[in-house]
């Protein structure tokens, strides 16, 4: 009880500072979040979940301090995409360089000014309150009540061009919660694209509905500031027949944990999750999945790739979860860590629970050094150490890049890796 | 082009003696044979000439064109011209042999000073020298050497060398692994690069590679020396008697 009480008096000291909106649509669902976070308190370093992650920085009352990043040399990733951008900065809106919020096809609106009625009240904290069993994410439930904006978006028909949501750092201090809320409808498709750090401290959600025979893509590159954290959340729910596709590469960052919580309800639908982290120094990276098959038929992958170095430390917790009626479910996981000194540390919980008797799961988890025979003959054919590493480190990566379908978008995110590369001696 | 000097060196691990004494000069323009029963030290030469890590050299020295190759990392061995053709190529997944060849052929340019190829320049070469070697676009998009067969590693070996236009070649056990037509192609492969300017130094056990590539010298190594040196008629009594006589003799 005294650990309960630890956690309650925490959350209290958290949320003593934040405003709980009370007017609009979405004050209801803000109320219930609330009252799902102080039965839940917050997350400790004791609970189960978090057993390889601390997440006291991402709990404590104030945001630790991050300077911003400065790469002048290098463009930001996605900057020669064709897409509709939407900026924040340190959470705030920036309405000056941001496109319009119109395309064809699309509702885009932002949860900031979202009209009464609005159509994301049947998603918004939905599938956040689904995914919170069996396993409480009490940071999820905390963003739902006090998210301060975000962009709501429905898609009805094809996008023709990607959603961009920039997120800019600019303050050492700042502490952001952004909620954004997906609706594909059925037949209907959409690509988001993520950059930017965001926040010193930055709590995020994403729900993402998928109707039957819709298809959603996610790329998502987190920023590169050295002391950033953040907490992040990624919710799908998928119909018949739909496609849920989400990449991730993280660089840099003191503390990160991503969510991933997938729940097929129906037949025939395909989920991929993967990631690719690249780490040096104090890097704490977390990939924590949950991938539900509720109907039949359905494919689930989750591939993450971890580079780290330096006493960077990669956390990867998995789980596949076969209900009994997902007969014929397609399940695949791995997990992988190059450790590229003695250093560096890769945590790993795979996780397999099945109650379906005709499926198919596999699982793997592993962490090793450079291949020195590769290395040697990359070398004795005149390519320089640090050159031979990188092209190893970039071939280690690959499986998880290869999950970006569009090639445009997966050699843009490609190029950030070899810029970090070469920011980091070779590897 | 490579002179080689009384060349001792040791396994770094468990600190025994493999090569105890070598000695080779090799003539630009010449080829030479190493033959030898397992175990000679045949494979190590190659290796600590190429730069490998796990051995140590405790005496002597090897020198390409008067620039002592020991001192150098294997990058600069190779940019200064040295190839070894692996007797076991490395497989590397997730790195394209295209990409792979390229990323060598510009970086030993850059490193001698040269302008790197371009992509359209470098693929016109590649295809060329790649027809010879029956090493098609299908060959080139797959990941290093995963899931070649023993022939086609082996001619992927031999492209890497067309591509390198290295001075000093040192094939270690190439005909391992290779049926007949194979062993063909390879050594045809060898051939059109035999050049005044180029020396050749092949590892093998088996005099048939050296009727397909006709060396001027043949060197028996044993127990970490060479033992005996002749011509190609040598290889031939290796054939027909094996080594038993030659170590018998010398000893």
């Amino acid at each position: 009880m005294a650990q309960l009480q630890a956690k309650q008096d925490a959350l209290s000291a958290r949320i003593s500072g934040l405003d709980l909106c009370r007017e609009g649509w979405t004050a209801s669902l803000r109320a219930d979040a609330l009252t799902r976070l102080s039965a839940m308190g917050l997350p400790g370093k004791r609970d189960e979940y978090w057993r390889y992650t601390d997440p006291s920085s991402l709990t404590a009352v104030e945001a630790a301090p991050a300077a911003p990043f400065i790469a002048a040399d290098e463009k930001m990733v996605f900057s020669g995409i064709d897409r509709l951008r939407i900026v924040f900065v340190d959470g705030v809106f920036d309405a000056d360089v941001s496109d319009d919020l119109e395309m064809a096809g699309l509702e885009i609106s932002r949860l900031a000014d979202a009209a009464d009625q609005h159509w994301a009240r049947d998603v918004y904290g939905v599938l956040e309150t689904q995914g919170q069993t069996p396993v409480q994410r009490p940071l999820a439930a905390l963003n739902t009540a006090f998210a301060t904006d975000g962009i709501l978006i429905r898609a009805t028909g094809q996008a023709k061009m990607p959603i961009s949501l920039i997120y800019l750092h600019k303050s050492d201090t700042s502490d952001v919660i952004l909620h954004h809320c997906i609706k594909v409808e059925s037949g209907a498709e959409l690509t988001i694209l993520e950059n930017g750090p965001a926040a010193a401290r930055f709590n995020s959600v994403m729900e993402v509905d998928v109707a039957d025979d819709g298809r959603f893509h996610h790329i998502r590159t987190q920023g590169r500031d050295h002391d950033r954290r953040a907490a992040t959340h990624l919710f799908g729910r998928l119909g018949q027949e739909s496609s849920f596709k989400s990449f991730t590469l993280t660089a840099n960052g003191r503390m990160t944990r991503n969510e991933a919580v997938i729940e097929f309800t129906g037949d025939d639908a395909i989920a991929h999750v993967a990631g690719a982290a690249i780490g040096d120094g104090a890097f704490h990276h977390d990939d924590t999945v949950f991938v539900t098959h509720g109907a039949e038929r359905c494919e689930s992958s989750q591939v993450f790739k971890k580079v780290l170095k330096n006493g960077a430390v990669g956390v990867f917790q998995g789980k596949i979860l076969v209900k009994s009626n997902a007969q014929k479910t397609d399940g695949y996981q791995i997990s992988q860590a190059l450790l590229l000194d003695g250093d560096s540390q890769f945590l790993a919980k795979p996780e397999l629970e099945i109650y379906a008797d005709d499926v198919q799961c596999s699982h793997g988890s592993t962490s090793g050094a450079i291949d020195e025979g590769a290395l040697f003959y990359l070398r004795s054919r005149g390519v320089p150490e640090r050159e031979a590493q990188s092209l190893l480190v970039l071939a280690f990566l690959a499986e998880a890049l290869a999950e970006i379908e569009d090639e445009v978008l997966a050699e843009d995110v490609r190029i950030g890796m070899e810029n970090w590369l070469a920011r980091h001696g070779g590897a | 082009m490579l002179e080689i000097n009384n060349l001792h060196v040791e396994l770094e691990e468990e600190d025994k003696a493999i090569l105890k004494g070598v000695n080779l000069s090799i003539k630009a323009g010449s080829v030479h044979a190493i033959m030898g029963p397992n175990g000679s030290g045949k494979s190590t030469l190659a290796y600590v000439l190429s730069g490998k890590g796990g051995y140590e050299v405790t005496e002597g020295s090897a020198k390409l064109e008067g620039v002592e190759l020991l001192d150098m990392e294997p990058e600069e061995r190779a940019a200064a011209g040295l190839f070894l053709a692996f007797q076991y190529p490395v497989e590397i997944p997730g790195v394209g042999n295209m990409t792979f060849l390229r990323t060598a052929v510009n970086a030993q340019r850059k490193a001698r000073g040269e302008e790197e190829l371009s992509a359209g320049d470098f693929l016109k070469v590649v295809r060329e020298k790649g027809k010879a070697l029956q090493i098609g676009s299908e060959m080139m998009k797959r990941p290093v050497n995963v899931g070649f067969s023993g022939g086609e590693k082996k001619r992927n070996e031999i492209l890497q060398m067309a591509m390198l236009e290295p001075k000093m070649c040192i094939l270690d056990e190439t005909d391992s692994g290779l049926d007949v037509d194979a062993m063909k192609l390879v050594s045809e492969g060898v051939n059109a690069l035999r050049d005044a300017g180029r020396s050749f130094l092949v590892i093998t056990h088996y005099q048939r590679l050296l009727d397909h590539i006709k060396p001027d010298f043949v060197h028996i190594m044993a127990n970490g020396r060479i033992i005996k040196t002749g011509g190609p008629e040598l290889a031939l009594e290796v054939e027909q008697n094996g080594y038993a006589d030659i170590l018998t003799e010398v000893a």
